[in-house]
């Protein structure tokens, strides 16, 4: 989940330091190093991140691997966070589910990010009646309601995960690409950019490689926003029964089925429900702590 | 103003054209249908299922019987699963129910929002400021769906002091209302809280302070305004996804309201409640975006209707 | 000399930021008689503005702080009363204008909101007399129409109609001391001099003392009793205006003068003060202007002291002291 920041140091290495002192990214990236919530945050997304990645291949159970004899065991040596109504290990399901709920939350990201900043961008720059047509649609795409159409989507067709994958991609780029030409906008007319058009760089080139650049803080931001919202939407699908299906696992299915047992095996709840609950926390805060260190003038102090 | 209003009305007839257009053609031509999922009919009474519901005719002429209805007779058509009720009915039954609810958990997370982000922006960076921000990001962390039973474990069943689900007087509302809001209330007091910091920090809260004025009345006659700007900007996106979340409350606490109608009926593939539901919902969004963008041009007076 | 209507001794005023402590005014002080002018002169960073909201009780805390000092206002220590009394006093007795009217506006009320909110609160009228108070006041600093203008929001006016109106809602309670803080910087230049000649006017109309603080000297010179130049929160040269002008003590002062343009004077290239302001959290010792000084000597690494080197007129270089003045003397013969 620090992908995001590293562009930050490369940047820095090649920029110029005269009188000004700290660069832009430089001083984002300290002032991040400050806040130690931001700081904790993604110490504990990498964990959860190395966790769910590694942690199903050298656990003795496998995801699906039911066990007629132990079902409903509390947590002990054997089963670290119990089993379920199936004795399937909940610690493997959960660390799965963690794979399944954080790729959910990549692959939208990612799809926001590529659609959402391309779509932003060139509506910004190229202006006039192209970007008045470009943003109704945004418009009238916000004003769809998006959730009952992917319930329909996903109830009529097929759960399929790669519907529900696009599904929460298409969604999530609307705000990114208004995000991204509102940056654009404000930076189009900026000398550099005079500078780049003057001796005959191109318009792409000068979109992505001079605009898109300048507008990465609010950017990063906002993606490290969405994954959490994101994973929000996919729980929800599977609250309804929409979202992946058994005998997968995503966080979603987990807590779903946890509720129903949550007075009586509570465990089922607890282990995954907080696993969820921390890394949304976290991403929240890794967010915050990033707007925070790119934007000094929204910092609270 | 009016003429605002009217072009905005105006633009909103090709995207309820739309909606309606995209979910028809999405319910239809999916496969199955609406008679074969549960129960197994026999091939002789789901044709005649099909006939009585025009369901048997070619796609397009399906359309256009039924946006003949829709939009001339205002009528949405039967249902499939209820059979002795058509979806006008569903929607008069459970639409006031989920507005109560909706209505409810917004106005909660308004008032609990705005205040924990104004006292937050007051005590900024104490005790009470991080608390409540930190308690802000539990709320956007936690899904709704675990928050309402650890409400009802913990309000009702353990400390009977409200009912744990099932609709019908005040005290009905209480929980799920909550659960519902609890989202709403964080991102409000976020917002909220680094509105009014900005606010807070600019000239003109300078100069009003110049002037020697009370404090309370720089915070409530200056400051406020301009702050709970963004908070008005979110309600509309807030309100869309405040739809969507009583589908589930709904569903949690058995609320007879239009969201349980919908997935119920998604789940049984009754394409008439599906689309006429998504209808509703986007007049709704419509009108609300119409409402939040006409409360913001009368909050800022710099903003022009165009 | 009577008694002034303000006398700053010795203010101190700190932020505290990550960095460390920045001392944005480091132990200033001087007075101002009744009617007079004050010009505070220096490039942004040098604590101008920051004297003038210490003054006005308005820094804020944290990260701001108040260290020490007295900011006498006939004869009461503004530092040491409460936050009541204080209010009693802004607004009414000491106004302020700033820099930027378009931001100092409330964009969200009235004109006429935000002017009889002052004199309802201060003179204690009542919402008519309040509001033909303000017509009155936006008549006075030359906003046509004012009846029907009053109902207006700030940004349906002018930079300079909203510098003139930010003038009228300070005037709107006959204040002793009006502190204009850049009243001008964000106007242009055929406005500047209408808002400049407006408060001179309305200075001599209403026998306000006014503080103007500026980084351009061009408005300090016809406008000013008085002047003190401040670099680096320190005042490093105060006196009255015409003798500061005419005999400038601090190689600073010297700089800036040399560097306003003479229009009867053909120059090749205008002067410009070598280096930049100095990054007042990392300040080095000694005298805060000796790495960009032309005259730097040795002595320089110790601070040196703010000295009286003629009539009423008092300087922080030591090339002032005596002792400097031989050694100077002596280099100039070589």
């Amino acid at each position: 989940m620090q992908t995001p920041v590293e562009p930050a140091i490369d940047v820095k290495v090649d920029s110029f330091e005269l009188v000004e002192g700290t660069s832009l990214w430089k001083d984002a990236w300290r002032r991040l190093l400050k806040n130690k919530l931001a700081v904790a945050s993604a110490i504990v997304l990498s964990i959860v991140l190395v966790a769910v990645i590694i942690g199903p291949l050298i656990s003795p159970y496998t995801y699906d691997q039911t066990n007629p004899d132990a079902v409903y065991m509390p947590p002990s040596a054997a089963h670290w966070f119990g089993t379920d109504q199936l004795g399937r290990d909940i610690l493997v399901r959960t660390l799965v589910g963690g794979r399944i709920s954080l790729l959910v939350g990549a692959v939208a990201s990612i799809v926001s990010l590529v659609i959402g900043v391309s779509y932003g961008a060139i509506s910004g720059y190229i202006g006039g009646k192209t970007d008045e047509v470009m943003m109704r649609i945004v418009d009238i795409l916000y004003s769809l309601p998006d959730i009952f159409l992917i319930i329909v989507l996903l109830a009529f067709f097929s759960k399929d995960l790669i519907i529900l994958f696009a599904m929460l991609g298409a969604i999530s780029w609307l705000t990114m690409a208004r995000i991204v030409r509102g940056q654009v906008l404000s930076l189009k007319n900026r000398e550099f950019v005079e500078a780049a058009r003057s001796i005959g760089v191109s318009t792409p080139q000068i979109i992505f490689r001079h605009l898109v650049p300048n507008a990465l803080g609010p950017v990063i931001v906002y993606t490290t926003l969405t994954i959490p919202s994101v994973m929000l939407t996919e729980a929800f699908l599977s609250f309804l029964g929409l979202g992946v299906q058994p005998p997968l696992s995503s966080w979603g299915t987990l807590v779903q089925e946890g509720v129903g047992a949550i007075s009586v095996y509570p465990w089922h709840l607890i282990f995954p429900g907080t696993m969820m609950a921390g890394t949304l926390f976290c991403l929240n805060f890794l967010g915050d702590g990033l707007r925070d260190a790119l934007d000094p003038q929204s910092r609270a102090d | 103003m009016l003429q605002f209003i009217l072009r905005r009305l105006l633009l909103a007839i090709p995207v309820l054209f739309a909606v309606l257009t995209v979910s028809f053609f999405l319910v239809r031509l999916a496969p199955g249908s609406p008679f074969a999922e549960e129960r197994a009919y026999p091939a002789a009474v789901i044709a005649k299922l099909n006939e009585k519901y025009g369901l048997n005719k070619p796609l397009p002429e399906q359309y256009l019987n039924y946006m003949n209805r829709v939009i001339l007779h205002a009528d949405l058509g039967p249902s499939t699963r209820y059979p002795d009720r058509n979806v006008s009915d569903v929607i008069v039954q459970g639409l006031p129910n989920s507005m109560i609810l909706g209505a409810t958990a917004y106005l909660i997370a308004l008032v609990l929002g705005m205040g924990a982000g104004i006292i937050a922006a007051l005590r900024q960076n104490s005790g009470v400021d991080y608390g409540a921000m930190a308690a802000a990001v539990l709320g956007v962390s936690i899904p709704n769906f675990v928050l309402g039973p650890l409400l009802v474990i913990g309000l009702s069943l353990s400390l009977y002091w409200l009912p744990p689900a099932r609709w019908g007087d005040f005290s009905h509302l209480i929980l799920p209302a909550f659960t519902l809001s609890a989202l709403y209330t964080a991102y409000i007091a976020r917002l909220t809280r680094s509105g009014l910091v900005e606010v807070l920090r600019s000239d003109y809260i300078r100069t009003a302070r110049a002037k020697g004025l009370r404090e309370s009345v720089v915070l409530f006659r200056h400051a406020l305004r301009g702050s709970i700007l963004p908070v008005v900007s979110y309600s509309g996106p807030a309100l869309a996804f405040l739809l969507g979340g009583t589908i589930v409350v709904e569903k949690l606490f058995l609320i007879p309201g239009l969201g349980n109608f919908f997935i119920e009926a998604a789940n049984a593939r009754d394409c008439f409640i599906v689309v006429g539901v998504t209808l509703v919902v986007a007049v709704m969004l419509l009108v609300f975006n119409l409402i939040v963008d006409i409360i913001y041009a009368l909050i800022d007076p710099r903003i022009a209707y165009k | 000399m009577t008694n002034p209507l303000l006398s700053v001794r010795n203010l101190q005023t700190s932020f505290y930021t990550r960095d460390g402590e920045v001392k944005a005014v480091d132990n200033i002080s001087f007075d101002l008689e009744p009617g007079e002018t004050l010009g505070i002169v220096g490039e942004s960073g040098s604590g101008k503005s920051v004297t003038s909201l210490s003054i006005m009780g308005l820094i804020p805390t944290p990260p701001g702080k108040i260290k020490g000092g007295q900011v006498l206002f006939g004869g009461q220590d503004l530092l040491q009363i409460t936050d009541e009394q204080m209010r009693k006093i802004r607004g009414k007795r000491v106004a302020m204008i700033f820099q930027d009217p378009m931001t100092s506006l409330n964009p969200f009320l009235r004109i006429s909101r935000q002017i009889t909110e002052i004199s309802e609160l201060h003179l204690n009228l009542t919402s008519k007399q309040s509001r033909t108070r303000a017509i009155e006041m936006l008549e006075l600093v030359g906003i046509p129409d004012a009846p029907n203008r009053i109902d207006s929001y700030p940004h349906q006016f002018s930079g300079g109609m909203r510098q003139r109106v930010m003038i009228a809602m300070a005037l709107s309670c006959d204040p002793q001391l009006l502190i204009a803080d850049e009243p001008t910087t964000a106007l242009d230049v055929t406005i500047q001099a209408q808002i400049l000649e407006l408060i001179k006017d309305l200075k001599a109309r209403l026998g306000t003392s006014v503080i103007l603080i500026t980084h351009d000297l061009g408005v300090v010179a016809g406008m000013t009793d008085r002047l003190g130049v401040m670099y680096a929160g320190r005042m490093i040269e105060y006196g009255p205006t015409d003798t500061v002008f005419a005999h400038p003590a601090h190689p600073y002062t010297q700089g800036l003068l040399r560097s306003v343009p003479d229009p009867y004077e053909e120059v090749e290239e205008l002067y410009q003060i070598p280096g930049l302001p100095p990054d007042l959290s990392a300040l080095p010792p000694g005298c805060p202007f000796g790495p960009r000084c032309p005259e730097v000597v040795a002595k320089c690494q110790t601070q040196p002291e703010f000295v009286s080197v003629g009539t009423d007129h008092k300087s922080a270089c030591w090339l002032n002291a005596v002792s400097t003045v031989q050694e100077r003397k002596e280099i100039e013969r070589d």
